[in-house]
Formats: C-alpha cells, sequence, structure tokens
C-alpha cells in the first residue's frame, strides 16, 4: 500500500534526523573542555573517587557505545542532572516549557493574522504601492535585531509611556498564586477562575509575544503573497470571477481555499522557528522559559542543561516539521 | 567635448545591448550590462548596495574616520547624551559611541566575510558533489544534508558556542557550521539541471577528470544562484552573531562588537537610552542593506523565484 | 421572464469595432483588431487559429480580459445596455446571470479543493435569495439535466474524481443554472475525449434550444461549427475576415476561409497531400 510505504518512509526519516540530532548533541557534549566527572564531584574529589565516577559515566567506553548509552538514556527520559538548579534536566524542562509554548503560541497567531492578510493583500496589488510597502516592511521586520526592538520597546512602551507592564509573565505580587496545572498562566488563571490575574498575564504577554511574532509576520506574508500570486493565475478563478462572485468572494472563498494547507505547512514551520527564537525575546523580557534556561545555563557553563534544552527544542522543531507533513496529507482532498 | 564623450558611450551601449554579439566575452559583458540596467531600475536595491558599499568603506577607513579611539576612555564624561563632541553620545567607560560603531563595522564585515567564504562552499562542494556522481553517493550526502537542515540553528549555534568557548571567531565556526545546508541543497538543484547537457559530455569525452568538470564547468553554473542567497542569509548572520554577541558568547568586551554594546548598555536603557540604541540601529541599518541588496539581486538574477 | 426581451428588436448583443491591447516592451500589441457582429437568441460560430482573438473576443464581453490588457469598442452591450460602461457592481450581476461562459478544460476551470456540487449550488446563490437546501436541490436537478445518472454521488466528488467528460458536463451544469440568457463556449470540448464531445455538445445543444438562449461557439473546427451553428465568424490575426450563414459557408469569399474549406478532408475524394494554407500580409489590412 502506498501510504503505508510513505508512512514508514516519514517514520525512518524523523526517526534518522532524530538519531542525528542526539549524535551532534553528544559529539557537542564531548568536545567542551570541561571535565564532566570534576563538574559531577567538585574540584576536591579523591582520585579513587575520581576513577569511580569515570567508570559509573561510562567515560572509559569506547566513543560508540558511549553514544549508545547516551541514546539509552534520552529515550529513558534521562537528560542528565543541572549543575545549576540540581535537578533531573528533564524535570526542569518540562517546568519551564509551557512559557515558551506560550509565547510562541501567541506570537505565531498574531503573526498569521497579521501576515495572511498582508501577503493577500500584496499579491491582489501586485507591483502597485501596497505590494510595494508590504514587501519593503518585511525586508525592515527581518533586519531588526529582535532582542533591541525588545528593549526599545520596553523602554517606549513600559518605561516612557506605561501602557504595558514589565518584564516577567505576571505582577511580582501575583507570582505563585495561581496552581500550575497546565504551566500556561493564563490558562491557569482562567481554570482557577482569577480572572484578574489572567488580565494581568494577557498584558505581560502582549508586548514579547508582538516583538516575537513580527518576524513570523514577514515570513507569512511572503509565502502568503508568492502562492495568492500562484493561485490567481488559474483558470478556475476565471470560472469563479464568470459565475458573478465579488472580488472578495474569488480571493478569500476560492484562492485562499487552495492555498490553505500550504500556509498550514508555512505557519507550522514559523511557528517551529519561533519557539527557537524565543531565546533571545525570552532574555529580554525576563520570560522564565525554555530560552531562559537555556541562556543562563549556558553562562554558568551548565552543559547538561543546555544540551538537554537543544535536544528537546530540537525533538519540538523536527516534531512541527513532520506534523506539518501530515497536515499537508490530510487536509489536501488531491493528497488523501 | 561632451558630444564626444556621448556619443562614445553610446557606442558602448550599443556595443553592450547588441542581439548578435561577435565574441563570448561579448556576449557575457552584455549579459551582466542588462542585469545591471534591471538592477539599477530597483531603486530599494541601488539603496542596498550602497549601504553595503558603505560597511565595506567605513571598515577599511576605521582610524581615519573615527573621532576617538574606540578603547579610549574618559571617566569625566560617562553617560553623556549625544552632543557636539561625541554625535551618538558616550558609554559607561566614557567612549565615543561613534568610533566604537565604527571600528565594530570591522568585526560586523569580518564576521560576514568569514561566514560567506566557508558556508556556501562547503554548501557548494556537497552539492556539486552529489548531483554530479548521482546514486548512492547522492543519496547519502543529501539525507545528511536532510537531517542538518531540520536541525534548530540558533540553538545549536547556541550549544556549539557554549562548548568552544566564547569568543568572535567561535561564533563564526557555529554559524558556518549551521547554515552550509540549504546551499548544499541549491547546488544539487542547479547541477542536476546541466548534468546531462551536451557541453558536459563533449568535456568528458574530451578526457576531463570528474575534478575538472565540477570545477570548471558545474561550479560556476552554480554561483548566480548562491551569490543570491548568501547575501540574503548575510543579513541573518549579522542578526545571529550579534544575538551571541548580546549573551556574551561571541565577541568579548572590549571589542566594539554592536550585539555586544547592546548587552553593555542593556543596564542603562531606561536612563541613558542611547548607549543600547545606536549599536541596534547599526545592526539593523546594515542588516537592512544587506536584504535589500539581495532582495534585488534575487529579481534580477532569478526572475522565476518571484 | 428572461424572454419577454425577444419581443422587441434588441438584438442580445451588439459589438462594434471592438479592439483589445496589451501593452508591451515594443508598444501596444492588438489582440483583437476592430471585430463587429450582432448577435440574436441564436447559435454564432467563432472559427479562426490559435491567436488569432477568439477568446479576447470572448472574454471582452464580460469583461474578463485579464491586466493589463486594455478593452475599447465603439460599442459593446447587451440587450441595449453598455457593457463598457456598467459599473463593476452591476457587472457581476450581469456575469453568470445574463451572460455565463464554459471554459475550455474542465481540469484547470474547476476548484479542486471545492467539491463540485458545492460549486454548482454557488453559482445558483449568488443570483438568487435561495437558501442551501434550495439551492442544492437545484444543484441536483441540474446535474441531472446534464445526463449525469447519480448527482447526489457526484454532488459530493472533488475535480480530481470525475472524468473529463463529466467535468465539462458539471462546468455546463453551473454556469447554466442561473438561466442565462447567453453563453459563451470556448473550445467547450476540444480538451476531450472524441468519443464524448459528441455527448457533450449534444447536452449543450438541447439546454440552449430548450431555454432559448444565445451562444457563442468559439472553436477551431470549421466543420463541427458548420453543423452546429446558425451563422459564422472567421476570425484571422485579431479581425473578422468573414461573416456568414452556416449554410452559406461553401459560397465563401474570402481567400483564408477558402483556403480552411479546401484543406478540410472530405469522405468522397482520396486524400492526397493537405495543402498549405497560404496567408496574405493584405489580410491584415482589410
Ligand atoms: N496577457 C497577455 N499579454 C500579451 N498578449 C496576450 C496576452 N494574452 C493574450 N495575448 C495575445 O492575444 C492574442 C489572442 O489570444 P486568444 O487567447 O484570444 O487567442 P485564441 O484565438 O483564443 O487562440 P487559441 O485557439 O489558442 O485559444 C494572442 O496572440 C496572444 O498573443
Ligand atoms: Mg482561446
Amino acid at each position: 500500500m502506498p501510504t503505508l510505504k510513505r508512512g514508514l518512509t516519514l517514520l525512518v526519516t524523523v526517526a534518522a534526523t532524530l538519531l542525528g540530532l542526539l549524535l551532534v548533541t553528544f559529539l557537542i557534549g564531548r568536545v567542551v573542555p570541561i571535565d564532566p566527572v570534576l563538574s559531577a564531584l567538585g574540584d576536591r574529589a579523591s582520585a579513587e573517587s575520581y576513577a569511580q565516577m569515570r567508570t559509573q559515566l561510562g567515560l572509559d567506553l569506547p566513543l560508540w557505545q558511549q553514544f549508545l548509552r547516551y541514546v539509552g538514556d534520552v529515550l529513558q527520559g534521562d537528560l542528565g542532572t543541572s549543575v545549576l538548579t540540581s535537578r533531573p534536566v528533564l524535570e526542569d524542562v518540562l517546568r519551564v516549557f509551557p512559557a515558551t509554548l506560550e509565547l510562541a503560541t501567541v506570537a505565531v497567531v498574531l503573526g498569521a493574522l497579521l501576515g495572511v492578510p498582508a501577503g493577500v493583500f500584496a499579491a491582489t496589488h501586485r507591483g502597485r504601492w501596497p505590494d510595494h510597502a508590504i514587501r519593503l516592511l518585511g525586508l525592515i521586520g527581518h533586519s531588526v535585531p529582535i532582542f533591541w526592538l525588545g528593549l526599545m520597546a520596553l523602554l517606549l512602551f513600559y518605561a516612557r509611556l506605561d501602557w504595558v507592564p514589565g518584564p516577567g509573565r505576571v505582577d511580582v505580587f501575583y507570582e505563585g498564586m495561581v496552581d500550575p496545572v497546565t504551566g500556561i498562566v493564563t490558562v491557569d488563571a482562567l481554570l482557577a477562575g482569577e480572572t484578574e490575574i489572567f488580565w494581568n498575564a494577557v498584558q505581560h504577554l502582549v508586548l514579547p509575544s508582538a516583538i516575537l511574532g513580527l518576524y513570523s509576520v514577514a515570513y507569512i506574508a511572503r509565502m502568503t503573497r508568492g502562492f495568492m500570486l500562484d493561485q490567481l493565475r488559474q483558470e478556475y478563478i476565471t470560472t469563479a470571477r464568470v459565475k458573478g462572485l465579488s472580488e472578495t468572494r474569488v480571493v478569500w472563498g476560492h484562492a485562499l481555499r487552495n492555498i490553505a494547507v500550504p500556509l498550514i505547512t508555512v505557519i507550522a514551520l514559523s511557528y517551529a522557528s519561533l519557539l527557537e527564537g524565543s531565546v533571545l525575546t525570552e532574555t529580554v523580557f525576563a520570560w522564565p522559559g525554555l530560552g531562559l534556561y537555556i541562556t543562563n545555563s549556558l553562562l554558568s557553563a551548565d552543559m547538561n542543561a543546555v544540551l538537554g534544552g537543544t535536544l528537546v527544542v530540537g525533538a519540538v522543531f523536527i516534531a512541527l516539521n513532520l506534523l506539518s507533513d501530515l497536515l499537508y496529507r490530510l487536509l489536501d482532498p488531491r493528497a488523501r | 567635448m561632451t558630444a564626444h564623450t556621448d556619443t562614445r558611450s553610446a557606442g558602448w551601449r550599443e556595443w553592450l545591448t547588441t542581439d548578435t554579439p561577435q565574441s563570448r566575452a561579448q556576449a557575457r559583458l552584455g549579459r551582466a550590462w542588462a542585469g545591471w540596467t534591471a538592477f539599477r531600475r530597483n531603486r530599494l536595491a541601488v539603496a542596498g548596495l550602497l549601504i553595503v558599499l558603505a560597511l565595506v568603506v567605513v571598515a577599511a577607513l576605521a582610524p581615519v574616520l573615527a573621532p576617538y579611539h574606540p578603547y579610549a576612555q574618559d571617566l569625566n564624561n560617562r553617560l553623556m547624551p549625544p552632543s557636539a563632541a561625541h554625535w551618538l553620545g558616550t558609554d559607561a567607560f566614557g567612549r565615543d559611541i561613534l568610533s566604537r560603531l565604527i571600528h565594530g563595522a570591522r568585526l560586523t564585515l569580518m564576521i560576514v566575510a568569514l561566514v560567506a567564504a566557508t558556508a556556501p562552499l562547503a554548501g557548494l562542494i556537497i552539492g556539486t558533489v552529489a548531483g554530479y556522481f548521482g546514486g548512492w553517493v547522492d543519496t547519502v550526502l543529501m539525507r545528511f544534508t536532510d537531517i542538518a537542515l531540520a536541525f534548530p540553528k540558533l540553538i545549536l549555534a547556541l550549544a556549539f558556542v557554549a562548548a568552544l568557548g566564547p569568543g568572535i571567531e567561535n561564533a563564526v565556526i557555529a554559524i558556518a557550521i549551521t547554515s552550509w545546508p540549504p546551499y548544499a541543497r541549491i547546488a544539487r538543484a542547479e547541477t542536476l539541471t546541466v548534468r546531462r547537457a551536451d557541453f558536459i559530455s563533449a568535456a568528458r569525452l574530451q578526457g576531463a577528470s570528474s575534478l575538472r568538470i565540477i570545477l570548471g564547468h558545474i561550479m560556476p553554473l552554480c554561483i548566480a544562484s548562491l551569490i543570491v542567497r548568501t547575501t540574503l542569509d548575510m543579513a541573518g548572520v549579522i542578526l545571529t552573531a550579534a544575538g551571541l554577541g548580546f549573551l556574551g558568547l561571541g565577541a568579548q568586551p572590549p571589542l566594539p562588537e554592536w550585539g555586544a554594546m547592546i548587552a553593555t548598555g542593556r543596564q542603562y536603557v531606561l536612563e541613558q537610552w542611547w548607549v543600547a540604541a545606536m549599536p541596534g540601529f547599526a545592526i539593523f541599518i546594515v542588516s537592512l542593506g544587506f536584504n535589500l541588496l539581495g532582495d534585488g539581486l534575487r529579481d534580477v538574477l532569478d526572475p522565476k523565484g518571484d | 421572464m428572461t424572454n419577454q426581451k425577444m419581443a422587441d428588436n434588441t438584438p442580445l448583443l451588439e459589438v462594434s469595432n471592438l479592439r483589445v491591447a496589451f501593452p508591451t516592451r515594443t508598444g501596444m500589441a492588438e489582440a483583437v483588431r476592430g471585430v463587429s457582429f450582432t448577435l440574436a437568441r441564436e447559435k454564432l460560430g467563432i472559427v479562426g487559429e490559435s491567436g488569432s482573438g477568439k477568446s479576447m473576443t470572448g472574454r471582452s464581453i464580460l469583461r474578463l480580459v485579464p491586466p493589463p490588457g486594455r478593452v475599447t469598442a465603439d460599442r459593446l452591450a447587451f440587450n441595449g445596455e453598455d457593457l463598457l460602461a456598467a459599473s463593476s457592481r452591476r457587472m457581476r450581476d450581469i456575469r453568470g446571470r445574463r451572460i455565463a461562459m464554459v471554459m475550455q478544460d474542465p481540469k484547470y476551470s474547476l476548484n479542486p479543493v471545492m467539491t463540485v456540487g458545492r460549486q454548482i449550488a454557488e453559482a445558483y446563490r449568488v443570483h438568487s435569495k435561495a437558501g442551501a437546501a434550495e439551492a442544492k436541490r437545484r444543484a441536483l436537478e441540474m446535474l441531472a439535466a446534464v445526463r449525469i445518472r447519480d448527482p447526489e454521488r457526484v454532488y459530493d466528488r472533488y475535480p480530481h474524481e470525475v472524468s473529463g467528460g463529466m467535468g465539462q458536463r458539471i462546468m455546463i451544469a453551473m454556469m447554466l443554472i442561473p438561466d442565462p440568457d447567453l453563453l459563451i463556449a470556448d473550445e467547450p470540448t476540444s480538451a476531450l475525449d472524441v468519443t464524448v464531445q459528441m455527448q457533450v455538445l449534444a447536452i449543450l445543444d438541447d439546454l440552449c434550444s430548450q431555454r432559448g438562449m444565445g451562444m457563442i461557439f468559439v472553436s477551431h473546427d470549421l466543420n463541427l461549427v458548420a453543423s452546429f451553428c446558425d451563422r459564422i465568424l472567421i476570425m484571422y490575426a485579431g479581425r473578422v475576415v468573414e461573416s456568414c450563414r452556416a449554410s452559406d459557408l461553401h459560397a465563401a469569399q474570402h481567400p483564408y476561409t477558402r483556403g480552411l474549406l479546401a484543406s478540410l478532408p472530405k469522405i468522397d475524394e482520396r486524400p492526397g497531400d493537405l495543402p498549405v494554407l497560404s496567408r496574405d500580409p493584405a489580410w491584415l489590412e482589410s
């Protein structure tokens, strides 16, 4: 069966990609000039306990066996222990990940809500000034250092205009007041019926997600424009016009329906890159997510945490790639 | 006199735009001329070119252009707002921000040049070899490329720098290592379109080795699309390098790297905003320049990718 | 009803000195260069070689010439109403409801990600206040009218799931469902297998005469047009070079038409070499 075979190929590709990712993080872990034994035991370990720890960590095995051991550990959910927090890395990552998810999700929704109409508008006004303006805005969006824009936005909207609250997910005195059921503050606040905290969290979310979303607006608009121009050339568009449909119906009802599937792929891909791009945004906005966790660990050379975090971001990234591919097959009647 | 120059330049133009070039060189120059006329009409692209040229000039003449030494401290004049003496103000050590930006242009240009010289080259080699030999070589190399393509670039670059240790060289290495895969894909696609061409078979019949064919015939044909892609990517490279600098993983103080300058200006941003704002503007302008240039080049060299 | 207009003497369509021009690097290129004709409720065939401007003539009647093309005419009137002066709002009322068009290849002219039923129902609903259920009922009726055996099943199919001949019948159903007065059929059978061409033509013919519509039938095929239509226009390089009743075709005067007639294979003659059509630059000016 062809679908079965395609599914298998996809599965093998994903497995190979994940294995590749594991190999890369493993190798990065090996080239670090930090001695893992010392970082586990502290500087004052005796020669005896040093040797014991070395065996225990498997460092006297050949490299390929060490890799197998590493893969086995990761598959069992063991990403090592963070030096900084002295907790298992996986536990840390699971705790901070919802914050990143919340930020990136709102950002990608904003990106799609602005980017798709902008791209459609540029395509229907091809070669005229709205097209050029949107193109220029897109290039500008791709040229701004996001961490700098975040700083400047904080300066303007928080410090000078006082339109939004400062960094962080909620105001300090609200912190820890709702049970972290999902870990997503807005959702948790709603679950607990704390509307005040919910609105506070939303206000905190506005600026970082808008800044992060800006990047995907440009990308989504550009791709939408290209897809749309392709469709507007098609014969079925003429048919729709012959039927007497308004231009709005032709564009939004007929053409857009045809690019919906590739657009979903594009949005999924930009979601993936936002998860990754949140590293810098989180640093600027003191947003306690995976990005901030990774950068804090970087600065204190906590390699287990860095590599564990990288692995999780990478796996989610690959999963989103896979998901966009699956959605494509599920949603397009021609591919079914 | 003017009439004379006019006729002569008209003669040149005619020679360049003729439909029946007499030599291969004329045909090639003619094509370049047609590209240039198309490029010149795109005012934004020309602006981009000017920005990039300005970056090169500023970097080359930095010691001449900078009014102060980039490291010269003046603790009596800390955190001064922009003024006639210090056009863009001074930082926490009383150093002139403008002079630091001008010297920082050298670092930015160096990063751009090093990445542009390595990652596309690696991609070019992998892509042309895969495309030319086909078969299992192609399968292995392209599987490898696809896997690398699915990695999150920025995070991996962070992890690489974390492993190699902070510093500008390691930042360049990390960026280059994570950015070659798209170039390999492009080079392979271009190679596949010419691999079966008659002139390649002719070269092979004349006994040219595979190495010669790849180097002499195939690689030159891939250059145009690689240049477009590289130019467009350079904006991203500048932003990534600045991001690494901002996180303290790239250039180390007191180097006047723009991202690191923003990081040090961050703690004063609420009061002395210019310390962080000015380097950000510099990054933005230069990165926009590369984006505009790349966008214009894409229209000229690769019109199909509208 | 719509047929009341038949009583007075206004022709259904008047076209006078129609021109379609496209700007190019070397100036304006004229695709249609002064076409004139009038149409009553009859079948008018337009024949001409590829690029002679047949499609552009048809599309200018609907004001659907793609930009940057420009349409001018001394008169372009439908039921006495000036189409070139009509607002785009008014044009949308006319499109589909009064003038419809069947295009060449159903593979490309149906929206690939909408079920054919929805596309037909949509064509009905744009011009009426009918609800979804009523539109669906009418669409099913229309599918039956174009002799589709199992309308309920076909209604929920996507265009790639139906054959070419069925696709074109669906297209006809979609265009006829608002009951237009004029149908432009732009090579409606040339993308189809020879075996289904005749079926589709028969359906088209029946429905047109039942409803008393006018039709402009564009084709390459002089034989087909001669047997199917009442009157014939022969186009060459954007101009009408011959206009006659189908029954008088054998008496055509223009050398281009004579050339076309001579190149038709005849049953009672041994096939020799096909004559090469001669072209005279003077015809461009006539
Ligand atoms: N977008 C355009 N830009 C420039 N010229 C065009 C454009 N579209 C059509 N033309 C020109 O208009 C002329 C008439 O085209 P048209 O489609 O009406 O021909 P046709 O008689 O329908 O041919 P065919 O039998 O191939 O369908 C062609 O010569 C074509 O070159
Ligand atoms: Mg045509």
